[in-house]
């Protein structure tokens, strides 16, 4: 009989144990809870098939909220990976104080994000805020309720997280830089190629495995971080920040409906799914160039 | 033409000057070679005259021209890089015209020059390409090929040839040198391979710490070393340099009683290893070991205090603990003094330019 080793099983064991008790698990009862009704008082779970999916897709506030994590993925992915593109290439340059400029733009990062929101929350603050003083000051504009309006509540929120997220993605951007031989922008030099021709035809598409790993943290992030909504909005107002996850969070400790907030979990899931088998897709087709 | 007028360059946080005082002309036409030990200052000088940096003071011409802040663009070279840089998302197509597509060359005329490019270089074949699907040699000729489709009249080369293998890179050195004639080139071409900057170029220009040593043709550099850097440097294996000391009738060679005619001032004695002959009389040595090389073997021997090399026909090589005496040519041997320069025995000066060196041994052509 073939002896099954058994070093590498006991090596990968402790991770193991951690994913299947904090991931696998937890993910097979919420698809397991979304199948039975939420248990109320001496009520306990009954089978309910698929009568809270049904119920989730006919919920116009579901139909909000994923309107508005659309908007906000589709917003806070480019700008926040243009804005650390920017940034990157301004850092690089030989400039004087450079170390100090990379640190503060590095400087969101390291902020906690409920830290970072709460900052925010003054800037927004309508009257005093920093916003409205500067706007009104020196433009005389009225002063505008950034986060209590429905209109520009979700736009405030995007600009907070892109804010956040691209100090971070500049730190990738440097470092793909740095692979770059200095003699590549050296030829086009001699070349007459224009620093803009350089960025267009050879940094960017050297750098677009650095783009693609950026795009696929600035994806999961979209879903993920919606810290800021708690010290900000709370989804409000009428639900115009309301977010995928926060959502979640709402319907399952909010109003306890640990079935419904479930079964939002599943089509969470289902999305990051999909966007996960769609990045390693294109993952494999990234192209080596060395 | 290039003409470099006393160039300096201090790096930042540098005690020491890269190039220290550089004044240089390179006629039209000419491969001319920087050559030099590692760090001695060659590719900030190639550097400089590109334009990628900017010397501390001096100046730069270029036919006539003053470029001593030009923009590279506007200079007139182009430039082969040491590891080619070629673009690696490009195919070699793409680079070899990356230049004109850049300046917006018009269509017509970007597939005329890569057409002719291709075909001087035999690159027809791998347009397609992108590099890191070519060999070594084959991404040298698309760098080649990317600095001639330019039709700048200079073409500056850092160390191209030193990422080849050693038949490889003979063979490009032949076909440089073709390419160079062809297209009546100047060629300013950066090398620490004194073998190399001997079989291509018309003059040497020999460099150490930041200045020139030495500037002249090959065989002159060969015959005539001014310096004894130039004499250690040029020849493989190196010329034998061996102290002097006082003796009863003028220097001897250290350890011995032989007096090999010094001039006045004279420290070191330098002789080549090809050079030396068995002779009736002469400077005693006694042989310690062989080096066979094939046709020739490297007898290395003990002189005085000194270890040189003798280099001779196989068939006749002495065996290690033969004493021997040697003699050689009277143009063959060189005295320095001690700051190292050059000094002509009485008289040799006349003789040397009477009876000029046209046969150079051992050089690799
Ligand atoms: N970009 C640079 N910054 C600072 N020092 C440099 C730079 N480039 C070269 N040097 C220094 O200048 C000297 C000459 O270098 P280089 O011209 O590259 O020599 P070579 O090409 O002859 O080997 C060396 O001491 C090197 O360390
Ligand atoms: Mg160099």
């Amino acid at each position: 009989m073939r002896r099954i080793p058994l070093i590498p099983y006991l090596l990968i064991l402790p991770g193991l144990v951690f994913l299947a008790a904090f991931t696998h698990f937890p993910a097979l009862l919420a698809f397991w809870q979304s199948l039975h009704s939420t248990p109320r008082g001496r009520r306990p779970a009954t089978w309910t098939g698929a009568d809270n999916y049904a119920a989730m897709l006919a919920d116009p506030v579901l139909m909000k909220v994923l309107w508005n994590s659309a908007i906000y993925a589709a917003a806070t992915i480019p700008a926040s990976i243009v804005l650390a593109f920017v940034m990157a290439l301004w850092v690089n340059g030989r400039m004087p104080g450079r170390a100090f400029v990379r640190l503060a733009y590095f400087t969101p990062t390291i902020l906690p994000m409920v830290a970072a929101a709460n900052i925010w929350l003054f800037f927004y603050t309508p009257g005093f805020g920093l916003l409205d003083q500067v706007l009104s000051g020196l433009f005389g504009l009225p002063s505008t309720n950034w986060l209590g309006s429905d209109r520009s509540a979700l736009w405030a929120v995007i600009v907070v997280a892109v804010w956040k997220e691209a100090g971070f993605f500049m730190i990738f951007y440097l470092a793909g830089f740095q692979a770059v031989p200095p003699a590549l922008a050296e030829a086009a030099r001699i070349e007459g190629c224009g620093r803009w021709t350089y960025v267009r035809r050879v940094l960017i598409p050297l750098v677009a495995p650095t783009t693609l790993f950026i795009a696929v943290n600035a994806l999961i992030n979209a879903f993920r971080v919606v810290d800021h909504i708690f010290i900000m909005t709370l989804g409000g107002p009428n639900n115009a920040t309301n977010l995928l996850l926060f959502h979640i969070w709402e319907t399952g400790f909010k109003y306890w409906d640990t079935a419904q907030a479930s079964t939002l979990t599943i089509l969470l899931l289902v999305i990051l799914a999909a966007v996960a088998a769609v990045q390693f897709r294109l993952l494999e087709r990234r192209t080596y160039y060395r | 033409m290039v003409k470099i007028d006393n160039v300096c360059k201090h790096w930042p946080r540098s005690t020491t000057a890269a190039v220290n005082g550089l004044s240089l002309t390179v006629e039209k036409g000419t491969l001319v070679t920087l050559l030099g030990p590692s760090g001695c200052g060659k590719s900030t000088t190639l550097r400089l005259i590109a334009g990628l940096d900017l010397p501390t003071s001096g100046r730069i011409e270029i036919d006539g021209r003053d470029v001593t802040s030009v923009a590279p663009e506007a200079r007139g070279v182009s430039m082969v890089f040491q590891n080619y840089a070629l673009f690696p998302h490009l195919s070699v197509r793409d680079n070899i015209l990356f230049g004109l597509q850049v300046r917006r060359t018009p269509k017509a005329e970007q597939a005329l020059r890569l057409a002719e490019a291709a075909d001087l270089l035999g690159l027809a074949d791998l347009l397609d390409r992108r590099p890191a699907a070519l060999s070594g040699g084959q991404q040298q000729r698309v760098a080649l090929g990317r600095a001639v489709v330019a039709r700048k009249p200079i073409l500056l080369m850092d160390e191209p040839l030193s990422n080849l293998d050693a038949l490889l890179r003979q063979e490009m050195r032949h076909e440089l040198r073709a390419l160079q004639r062809k297209l009546g080139l100047t060629v300013l071409f950066v090398t620490h391979d004194q073998a190399e900057a001997m079989s291509m170029a018309d003059r040497i220009v020999l460099m150490k710490d930041g200045r020139i040593v030495q500037e002249d043709a090959p065989a002159d550099l060969y015959a005539r070393p001014r310096h004894a850097f130039a004499a250690r440097f040029i020849g493989a294996p190196a010329m034998n340099l061996m102290p002097l000391e006082p003796g009863p009738d003028g220097p001897v060679v250290a350890g011995t009683d032989f007096a090999p005619g010094a001039p006045d001032g004279a420290t070191q004695f330098g002789v080549r290893p090809e050079a030396l002959r068995p002779a009736a009389q002469g400077l005693p040595v006694i042989v310690e070991s062989q080096d066979y090389l094939g046709a020739e073997t490297l007898a290395l021997c003990r002189a005085g205090t000194t270890r040189i090399a003798l280099r001779l026909p196989s068939a006749s090589a002495p065996l290690p603990g033969t004493r021997l005496a040697l003699g050689w040519a009277p143009e063959d041997a060189h005295f320095f003094r001690a700051d190292d320069r050059r000094i002509e025995p009485a008289g040799a000066t006349s003789m040397a330019r009477a009876a000029p060196r046209t046969l150079i041994p051992n050089m690799e052509h």
